[in-house]
């Protein structure tokens, strides 16, 4: 398929997920447009990996260009794995104290 | 260069040694033993003047150099005196005069307690020290060093009796005026160095550096030295420190304020001569402020109360006289009137003192009285001074004074008759003076007139002895119609006023009349003033009297357009503009920072939300310009 | 060595005295001190005569092109013997004063001195910039700590305007040394850039410099921080402000700002003058208004100051000599008043005109001290004050401008103006009535007539041989002017 189809799919998930970043009150809402805009991304490498190794394998066949794109996926989903981790132990913190995942509630940063 | 002159750096260091003493030891030292060495000293260099006088007049003129004041570069002012004629004539009239005025105060100024009189002529022989580098300075530098000395001497000495409040003002107006006029004197010695690099009285006055100046440059030399003048001669527009200065002690007032520092611009222009002589524009400035000043001070003087006062305004006059002469090219006429002035004037001011210690303290002449039978010396030896003050052959005043008239009818019957007119107005006053205070009933309480003794020896043979001078003090400038040769004044002046030979245009015929001419009317005076004030009433003055008496209200125009004003302007500069202007500048600054600060922490609002916000604006915004606008 | 050792001592005796409890050995310790630096610096002067052992090169931050040199040349012996006999007339003057914690007071006091030893020894320019703020620091301290009521908020704001005006002279350093041949920041790379550097670089490179410099000194109208922090400060540190930091300024000036951006300072000299003599006047018309002594003294600071710096623009060797030889008097007599001040201050609690008056007649020997002070003040000849302005009057004469006439008459006006305002303060604090606020005034006692009677000889010595001072600083000013002349050598002097 053409690599423009890729770009736009991954472009639309990604202004999704900052949409849903900027706009959502829920804590695990906004967890999950970022793990949204973290896929989305994820999604471009790939594609772009296999789009510079089939170019590859046209002009040589015994070459392995193009996978660094597919090895920066994993340090990508090990970075969100960590993250989320970390995250949502502070949201259940959060919920432990105030009973309530709404983000507006997190202003305590200005004292 | 071994000359026996050298030794001359003693004539200034007595004295100063004397102030040394007298100023260190006065807490300790008895009255009589600070008497004796402040008058000794100056005895000491009165002495030495002599010999020096003597010197000079077999020939031996020279310029002793001590040290190198100032080097720089190529210019080079030495620390030197310089012994020619002029300076041995103003030696012997300074240390002369001052050694009576010294043996006078001994006696005068005795009630003062020990420090303060070991203070007094500790500031009296500064003064004297501060006189001589004047005249003997052998460069402008040397000379500029005793000018502002003096100033100083006669602020320390005006405000003696610091505890009184007028007097200390008095003391600090003399000053800055003095300092205003200094000013000029300072610019013309920059605009000398400028041009010729030199500040020696024998390299300026030499044809090489004379041809080197342009005519505007002599003019404006000429000019603000004369401006220098004008506030250490007391002339016109720089002179109402003067009278303000009778604050002092009386004594100081008849060194200082009449024989010695009010001279140093007539002793400097005579210096000057040659350059001088150079600018028309100058001389007719200088005449005119002279003739002026003597004109105005004695209508002043015609209206004073104060017996200092009425002698304060006649210096003022009298030197307006001599910088008449000056200005006409008279300069010997000038110097010889410096000479005869200082004898009369002196004794005038210390006869005016023995009347004061006889009347307790009483300054004022509508207190006094028919003093003439108490205090006999007193009255004769003031009589002596005004009848030479009028300028009656054979007193000396009359010599001086008239060899000034001649030069005046030489130049312009206008100046002439002018000056005829200040004479003849000098006569009526002083004689005024004498009348009111020795004639006439005592206008005093009774307890002052219990008081009334003639004063005690110690002042009474000084006046003795200033009489005397007073009176065959004019027999060295006899002029020539007269007896030939009997100049001897202009005759031992010549090598240093060049250009005093102005060929007598006028016939021997003339000139007797003028003299006596000049005479009669003087006489005329001095008997209306007789019949007016012999028996002498006060009455409240009006109209143009008032305003003589109010001295013009010269001072309070200065006031007001000189003083007041930056007064105001201080005021004005330290309120607004340092306040509200500059600081406030400062000041907004800091304000500023600090309402910028405040509104930047509003973005911290805490809300985390607001916060992603920002992040994704700017990453945006980096985004846009890094790949869309750098190329 | 003699450079090194000058700038050692006070800083290791300054550190030693935080650590002496005893009031009495630290004030002992601390003119003990002094004394030292003053032997050192006079046998620099006159018994040294080996140069290799008036300067040291060491290294520093050689990555950053800076090395550790300093050098006592003739400026540097000058200024380094003012400030070493200031130092110990300061001590003695003050010698009575109480402080409390004064091992702090004394040891900041040390400290400041040497760093002001280092910013007139410095031949490196970031060693310059580091002693100058140094100076700084101790300075501070002294004035918040031990100072007036307003003390906190004038010294902030002492601090922060001085301070910035540095780091405009950082930014100019930092920009120069990118343009030396060799990336260092010896002054010798830097005089090397006078004659390479653009035309429109040394323009606003001058102002950068110049705006640290007037700050300093300070010129109007960078100069409101100063009458408040005189007036806030303890005396001493006063003494020291006024009379040892404002040569900072002025060795600024004639060490590294007109030898190295010597055409931007010909092109803005006319407008430094006239900023100059305005801001005499100024100081001058101001003082002549105000009621306290401390302020007036500050003031009189202002307007000297002012003449000196016109003097420095004037580029020529009469005015550099005379700028010299008033740089050491101007720091004597002024050091002079403030001991005064000091004195007076500590005998009645204020130095305001309401509060004082008639005093000679309580302490007549202080009366004559301060008079003769104040009339060195103001240029009588026979001090050394008329050496001095004479000298430089007679060098802006010289300036080669169509208005050398109005700049001579402005100064000389300033004279006039400098008479009439010091001899109105004689009068208020010394003549007339005695104060009804006035009780018990003790006349001086003998530590402080010893200072004050070293400020007078010195006085009365250099105005009577000025050459002893102008002989040493003779050839500093040829080259300076030599240096200075480079310029009118060169092919174009617009827009190279």
């Amino acid at each position: 398929m053409p690599i423009n189809y890729y770009i736009f799919l991954s472009v639309a998930l990604f202004c999704i997920g900052i949409v849903g970043v900027l706009t959502r009150r829920n804590a695990i809402i906004v967890f999950m447009c970022i793990e949204l805009m973290l896929n989305a991304v994820n999604l471009l490498l790939v594609a772009f990996s296999k789009m510079h190794h089939m170019k590859a394998l046209a002009a040589d066949v015994a070459s392995t260009a193009g996978t660094d794109g597919q090895l920066f996926v994993f340090f990508i989903m090990v970075v969100a794995a960590a993250e989320v981790s970390v995250g949502l132990a502070i949201i259940v913190m959060m919920y432990r104290n105030i009973h309530s995942v709404d983000i507006n509630f997190l202003n305590r940063l200005k004292h | 260069m071994n000359n026996v002159l050298n030794i001359v750096y003693l004539i200034p260091l007595l004295p100063f040694i004397g102030f040394l003493i007298n100023g260190l030891g006065r807490k300790w030292l008895p009255k009589s033993a600070v008497g004796i060495i402040g008058s000794g000293v100056i005895l000491g260099s009165f002495l030495l003047s002599v010999w020096v006088f003597f010197q000079v007049k077999g020939g031996n003129t020279h310029t002793a150099d001590y040290f190198n004041f100032l080097s720089v570069g190529s210019l080079t002012i030495p620390f030197a005196f310089q012994i020619d004629q002029l300076s041995s004539i103003f030696l012997l009239i300074i240390t002369g005069v001052g050694f009576l005025i010294h043996v006078y105060s001994t006696s005068y100024m005795h009630d003062e307690t020990k420090e303060h009189f070991g203070r007094y002529f500790a500031y009296l022989n500064l003064f004297v020290f501060f006189m001589l580098l004047l005249v003997m300075g052998a460069n402008y530098v040397i000379m500029f060093m005793g000018w502002e000395g003096v100033g100083l001497s006669s602020y320390l000495l005006i405000g003696y009796w610091f505890k009184n409040k007028s007097y200390n003002k008095a003391a600090s107006k003399a000053f800055v005026m003095n300092r205003i006029g200094d000013l000029a004197f300072l610019i013309a010695l920059f605009w000398i160095i400028g041009k010729i690099n030199t500040v020696s009285f024998s390299e300026v006055f030499s044809a090489a550096s004379i041809s080197k100046f342009s005519a505007t440059d002599i003019t404006g030399i000429t000019l603000l030295l004369f401006i220098g003048a004008t506030g250490k001669s007391a002339q016109i527009p720089l002179y109402t420190w003067l009278p303000d200065a009778m604050a002092g002690p009386t004594p100081v007032s008849a060194l200082i304020h009449a024989a010695t520092m009010v001279t140093a611009g007539i002793y400097m222009i005579a210096r000057s001569n040659i350059l001088y002589s150079l600018s028309e524009v100058t001389m007719t400035v200088v005449a005119i402020t002279g003739l002026l000043t003597a004109v105005l001070a004695a209508t002043i003087a015609l209206k004073q109360n104060d017996i200092k006062k009425v002698l304060a305004y006649s210096t003022v006059s009298q030197l307006g006289y001599m910088v008449l002469a000056m200005g006409l090219g008279a300069y010997t006429a000038g110097v010889f009137h410096v000479m005869t002035h200082a004898f009369f004037k002196a004794l005038l001011f210390l006869g005016a003192g023995s009347v004061i210690h006889a009347m307790g303290g009483v300054q004022d002449i509508r207190y006094m009285g028919g003093l003439s039978g108490k205090i006999k010396i007193t009255f004769i030896t003031f009589l002596i001074a005004c009848i030479a003050i009028a300028g009656i052959p054979p007193f000396s005043g009359f010599f001086s004074k008239d060899a000034i008239l001649l030069a005046a009818w030489q130049k312009s019957p206008v100046i002439y008759v002018i000056a005829l007119l200040g004479a003849l107005l000098t006569a009526f006053y002083m004689f005024r003076l004498l009348f009111i205070t020795f004639t006439g009933k005592f206008r005093g309480t009774e307890e002052q007139k219990h008081h009334l003794h003639e004063s005690p020896s110690a002042m009474t043979i000084p006046l003795i002895i200033l009489a005397i001078l007073s009176v065959v003090g004019g027999f060295i400038g006899i002029p020539n119609v007269i007896m030939q040769g009997g100049d001897k004044l202009a005759a031992f002046l010549q090598p240093v006023i060049a250009t005093n030979g102005e060929a007598h245009h006028v016939a021997a015929s003339t000139e007797f009349m003028l003299m006596g001419l000049s005479t009669a009317l003087v006489i005329l005076a001095i008997v209306a003033a007789w019949y007016m004030f012999r028996n002498y009433q006060y009455k409240e003055s009006k109209g143009l009297g008032k305003v003589l008496e109010n001295k013009w209200y010269v001072d309070e125009m200065y006031d007001a357009a000189v003083v007041n004003p930056l007064k105001k302007f201080g005021n004005f500069l330290k309120n607004v503009i340092e306040k509200s202007g500059i600081d406030g500048v400062v000041n907004g600054a800091g304000r500023l920072v600090q309402y910028g600060s405040r509104q930047f922490r509003l973005l911290q609002s805490g809300q985390t939300g607001s916060y992603i916000l920002l992040m994704v604006l700017s990453m945006v915004i980096i985004f846009i310009i890094q790949f869309f606008l750098r190329k | 060595m003699i450079a090194v050792l000058l700038i050692l001592i006070p800083l290791i005796t300054g550190l030693a005295t935080f650590f002496i409890r005893n009031d009495k050995l630290v004030k002992a310790w601390s003119l003990f001190a002094t004394v030292i630096t003053l032997a050192v610096s006079i046998s620099g002067i006159w018994l040294v005569k080996d140069a290799k052992y008036l300067e040291h090169h060491g290294t520093w931050l050689q990555i950053l092109g800076s090395s550790f040199s300093v050098k006592l040349d003739a400026l540097g012996q000058l200024l380094c013997l003012l400030t070493a006999i200031g130092y110990f007339l300061i001590f003695t003057a003050t010698w009575k004063n109480v402080y409390s914690k004064s091992y702090n007071f004394y040891g900041l006091m040390l400290l400041a001195l040497s760093g002001l030893m280092g910013v007139y020894l410095a031949m490196d320019a970031l060693l310059l910039y580091f002693f100058w703020e140094l100076t700084l620091i101790p300075v501070y301290f002294l004035c918040s700590q031990w100072g007036g009521e307003r003390r906190i908020a004038v010294t902030f704001k002492f601090f922060v305007y001085t301070f910035l005006g540095s780091i405009l002279m950082l930014v100019g350093i930092l920009y120069l040394q990118s343009k030396t041949a060799d990336h260092s920041f010896s002054i010798k790379s830097f005089y090397e850039l006078q004659t390479t550097l653009s035309k429109g670089d040394q323009s606003w490179l001058f102002w950068l410099f110049f705006i640290a410099f007037a700050v300093k000194m300070p010129i109007f109208p960078f100069h409101t921080w100063q009458p408040d922090t005189y007036q806030q400060s303890p005396t001493s540190t006063t003494m020291v402000l006024s009379g040892l930091m404002v040569k900072m300024g002025l060795l600024g000036l004639i060490r590294w700002l007109v030898p190295i951006l010597s055409i931007g300072a010909e092109m803005w000299s006319y407008t430094v003058i006239p900023l100059a003599l305005i801001g005499l006047i100024y100081a001058s018309l101001i003082a002549l208004r105000l009621s306290d002594m401390k302020l007036i003294i500050a003031y009189s600071s202002i307007a000297h100051v002012a003449l000196m710096c016109v003097a420095v623009f004037a580029s020529n060797e009469i005015a550099m000599q005379g700028v010299l030889l008033q740089m050491f008097n101007h720091g004597i007599n002024i050091i002079g008043m403030w001991m005064v001040a000091d004195m007076i201050e500590k005998r009645t609690g204020t130095t305001k005109f309401s509060g004082l008056g008639g005093l000679a007649q309580k302490a007549p020997t202080m009366a004559i001290f301060f008079v003769i002070i104040s009339l060195a003040n103001i240029a009588l000849p026979l001090t050394n004050g008329f050496a001095g302005e004479f000298l430089m009057f007679t060098g802006i004469m010289k300036i080669h401008s169509p208005y050398y006439l109005w700049f001579t008459i402005a100064a000389c006006a300033g004279v006039v103006l400098g008479a009439a305002y010091t001899l109105r303060m004689v009068r208020k604090i010394f003549y007339g009535e005695l104060s009804t606020e006035v009780t018990g005034f003790e006349d001086v006692s003998l530590n402080e007539k010893l200072a004050l009677s070293l400020v007078v000889i010195l006085i009365l010595v250099l105005g009577i041989y000025p050459q002893a001072i102008l002989n040493m600083t003779d050839s500093f000013s040829k080259d300076f002017i030599e240096r200075i002349n480079i310029i009118q050598f060169l092919p174009s002097k617009t827009g190279i």
